[in-house]
């Protein structure tokens, strides 16, 4: 119930925006969310986008994930 | 696809057990509650439980909105379909549960009711369109991130003048769930949390900073892919090797502190808190979902009809109550996977796509077992 896909937006008008699931397009509302532009990824749940995702975080996530990698070539 | 691909990578996967390994010390036991069934399938999916230490254990815990769903509320959905002649519309995770008689809503629309999957209010609301003599009610369940759609429904409604569109309200709150969970007697015997990925993209990570503190366990926000949830097993192992109660947010690529506001501002101009709500396995808990404000009362499906379903009674054997609490496990349940399957269920926690029994009827019981 609670899940949520990352799709890109492709085109948005007013309220509503075209995404790109895996290739796939899909009309989806953007009602809970501000501040959407063409090639933004947003978490898309029940038709709806809940979040933008940021890259800037993703990739600090990233990382961080390659840092275990690190270390563990190091320990 | 982007934003999967990358947080599902094996060989990153193997170097974070590497260190989760080196980091976990051996003289004490980890109990990490996760909270979403989203979390459970990918722990299950994907191997993770696999890569774990021995002295490494995942709690499952009740984020499974479809299993903490007190039976009766479907039944009273089924009798508005049935008795009252609306086209009900819901979402298909709750078609086949078991309700009263161990009738789903899948075998009273077989048997003529009109019940109708739908995949968003967006749909439903189309129908009440489309359907202009005819009553549509919205079986709304779910936790913080499916209450927002639910909220657009209904002023959307509101401002196109659908006067045959209303919504069942049964949106709850996990902040209440984690407070009951805490709060258990006898208690849940867990060290740390992993806390829910798309509610917190919703509510923010500073609602359960207070629960972190007040029960001194560690709280960390986790993704739904496999590497956000070793991450964050990692997150929660260094945390509580130092002693530390405090919320950390390893996916922080969709969740802040202060969450979505202007999803907030629109569920609480729609919704208020509502006292009493029944949570199977929890129980009853005050102040633990919302109901329709009655400035919207027009959309209140409890208001415009006659809803009272009989209380049920679980199936004895049926664990579900106590996997939901985190005190036993599916393989503990006398049923799982022998009267209980997926296609022949007993309880909801097999029937959802969230639900831990699924999980472990779909990847995890071979090897359990062996």
């Amino acid at each position: 119930m609670c899940l949520a896909i990352p799709v890109e937006v492709i085109s948005i008008e007013e309220d509503t925006a075209w995404v790109s699931v895996s290739g796939v397009k899909k009309e989806i509302s953007l009602a809970l969310v501000e501040d959407v532009s063409v090639g933004d990824y947003v978490l898309l749940h029940v038709g709806y986008a809940l979040n933008k995702i940021s890259t800037e975080e993703a990739q600090k996530t990233l990382k961080l994930f390659a840092e275990a990698g690190m270390l563990e070539i190091d320990s | 696809m982007k934003y999967i691909d990358e947080f599902r990578d094996q060989q990153q996967a193997q170097a974070i057990a590497n260190i989760i390994a080196l980091e976990a010390k051996s003289d004490r036991h980890y109990r990490l509650m996760e909270f979403c069934g989203g979390h459970t399938h990918a722990i299950y999916r994907y191997g993770v439980q696999d890569l774990m230490p021995d002295n490494v254990e995942f709690v499952h815990g009740p984020g499974c909105p479809v299993c903490v769903l007190p039976v009766g509320r479907i039944d009273e959905a089924m009798q508005l379909a049935q008795e009252q002649g609306v086209i009900l519309c819901t979402y298909g995770d709750m078609m086949r549960v078991p309700a009263g008689n161990r009738r789903s809503l899948m075998q009273a629309k077989a048997d003529g009711a009109d019940i109708r999957m739908v995949y968003s209010t967006q749909d439903a609301l189309k129908i009440a369109r489309d359907n202009p003599n005819q009553q549509i009610v919205f079986f709304a369940i779910g936790f913080e991130t499916t209450t927002p759609p639910t909220g657009v429904a209904i002023k959307q409604a509101r401002a196109e003048g659908l006067t045959n569109f209303s919504v069942f309200c049964n949106h709850v709150l996990t902040p209440a769930a984690l407070g009951a969970i805490l709060n258990a007697e006898p208690p849940v015997d867990i060290d740390a949390l992993l806390g829910p990925s798309h509610v917190s993209t919703i509510i923010g990570s500073h609602p359960y900073e207070k629960f972190a503190q007040q029960y001194g366990k560690p709280i960390v926000i986790a993704g739904f892919e496999p590497l956000d949830v070793m991450q964050s097993v990692l997150m929660a192992i260094r945390l509580l090797n130092k002693d530390r109660s405090v919320v950390e947010n390893e996916y922080s690529r969709a969740v802040t502190r202060d969450g979505n506001i202007k999803a907030q501002a629109l569920v609480k101009e729609v919704f208020e808190i509502r006292e009493n709500f029944e949570w199977r396995g929890l129980g009853l808990i005050s102040n633990s979902a919302l109901k329709i404000r009655p400035d919207f009362a027009e959309f209140d499906a409890e208001k415009r009809f006659t809803v009272s379903a009989q209380p049920v009674v679980d199936i004895k054997a049926c664990e579900c109550p106590a996997i939901l609490r985190g005190q036993k496990k599916p393989l503990d349940c006398k049923l799982f996977g022998t009267v209980c399957t997926p296609e022949n269920p007993m309880g909801s926690c097999m029937v959802s796509s969230e639900g831990a029994c699924a999980a472990y009827w779909r990847y995890g019981r071979l090897r359990v077992v062996a």
